[in-house]
């Protein structure tokens, strides 16, 4: 939950933070902070000028992966609406 | 900051108390008198000249300072009273204007929720489309020189309330500001990537160099920052305001490139707007969750000052945009009038 970032620690992983850590924002995007890198499907790693990064997950950004705002023009949900 | 020229009988009076030394006893009495009167006599202090230039001078003591003014100012008790007169009238007719018709409940989720349908709906004329579509050359320089005034310190006001934050909301807010301030680099700052567009369409960056420009609507903006930033106990406040600038802005942002790119401008122009599409995105999912919801989470008292900020930056920015569409659609410039600026 804390948005400060996890350092890394070597030796046994179950002691420290995760290294990464990936909020799933409701009817949004997913905000991914800490150690990690953005690659292509080759692995070449993407520009990136953040630390911490949104990724588009509802496919109407203009800047993929990264999101742009435009969830919230689609009318993104999340949530199936209740029944 | 360079100096301005004075609007009234009430800035002037400052700006010459200012070049001298502190303390000056009788001539910040003569301002105070100078102050009530004018105060009494306002029938609007967000569009009252002389009153929003005065407080603006005020506040910029705390931030770069006043060309030629002793540094000695900053925290003179009898300058510090002049300020808090305004800023009750000032505040009170904020609170007057601002509707804030939901209550949700004080959990970091609905607080954010809130916030998303806040600053989801459609509030009058559209600049970022205008901007996007029709604005010719000039008024896209004077576009530039409108956001100026807070965008050449953009960031500073909210910085004001790191020290005031606990836990999950300060992180949160020291997360944003990082970003705000280029994550170690200070030309990816985001001041200095504004002043960079600036330059980029021939205009000059130095901070206050288009003071005389702004319409009291402009300053009473940045005021209106400042007032929530300075002030520990609005501390809800400015977390309400960045919020609300966060979740307007990735969409705006890109019609502005747009508008920069349709004349022919390019990176150096455009780079700032492209910076805050990808930037914004995040920062409004930080600010909606964790700064705004973690501060209610953590002191539910501070529900209805989160929720008063937010709607009075989106008020306050909506009369701004009126006042320069208006102007635009009437072939003026929405600059102050009689001014040697604009060369
Ligand atoms: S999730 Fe934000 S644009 Fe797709
Ligand atoms: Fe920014
Ligand atoms: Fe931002």
């Amino acid at each position: 939950m804390s948005p400060a970032d996890p350092a890394p620690r070597a030796g046994d992983a179950r002691s420290g933070p995760p290294a990464a850590s990936i909020v799933a924002c409701p009817d949004g995007p997913l905000l991914v902070r800490g150690e990690f890198e953005v690659v292509t499907p080759d692995g070449e790693a993407l520009p990136r000028t953040r630390r911490t990064v949104a990724l588009c997950r509802c496919g109407a950004s203009v800047l993929k992966p990264y999101c742009d705002g435009s969830h919230k023009l689609i009318g993104f949900k999340t949530e199936p609406p209740a029944p | 900051m360079k100096q301005p020229t004075a609007r009234g009988n009430v800035s002037a009076l400052l700006l010459e108390i200012t070049t001298g030394e502190p303390p000056a006893a009788d001539k910040v009495k003569h301002l105070e008198d100078a102050v009530r009167t004018a105060l009494a006599r306002t029938a609007d202090v967000v569009v009252e000249d002389d009153l929003q230039l005065t407080l603006f001078c005020l506040y910029e003591l705390h931030y770069s300072g006043l060309d030629g003014a002793a540094e000695g100012w900053e925290w003179d008790p009898g300058l510090i009273r002049v300020r808090q007169l305004i800023e009750a009238v000032f505040e009170e007719r904020l609170r007057t204007a601002v509707v804030v018709d939901a209550a949700p409940e004080p959990t970091s989720d609905a607080v954010a929720a809130e916030l998303f349908r806040m600053t989801g709906e459609d509030t009058g004329p559209s600049m970022s489309r205008f901007v996007a579509r029709e604005a010719n050359a000039e008024q896209l320089r004077e576009f530039l020189i409108q956001k100026s005034i807070y965008q050449l310190k953009e960031a500073d006001p909210h910085t004001w309330a790191i020290p005031r934050l606990t836990g999950r909301a300060k992180a949160a807010l020291v997360e944003i500001q990082a970003d705000e301030y280029g994550g170690g680099h200070p030309d990816r700052m985001h001041s200095a990537l504004f002043a960079r567009t600036m330059r980029a369409v021939g205009l000059d960056d130095t901070y206050g160099a288009y003071i005389d420009a702004a319409p009291a609507i402009t300053l009473a903006s940045t005021n209106m920052m400042s007032l929530f930033g300075l002030n520990r106990r609005l501390r809800g406040a400015i977390v309400g305001h960045l919020t609300a600038y966060e979740m307007t802005s990735s969409q705006p942002n890109r019609l502005y490139a747009r508008g920069f790119a349709r004349h022919g401008y390019g990176e150096d122009a455009t780079g700032y707007f492209e910076e805050h599409v990808e930037a914004d995105a995040v920062h409004e999912q930080i600010a909606g969750r964790d700064l705004a919801g973690g501060l209610v989470e953590a002191d539910p008292r501070l529900l209805g000052d989160v929720l008063f900020g937010a709607a009075a930056a989106l008020l306050v920015d909506s009369w701004m945009t009126r006042h320069i569409m208006d102007a635009w659609a009437e072939g003026r410039s929405s600059l102050q009038p009689d001014r040697s600026f604009a060369a």
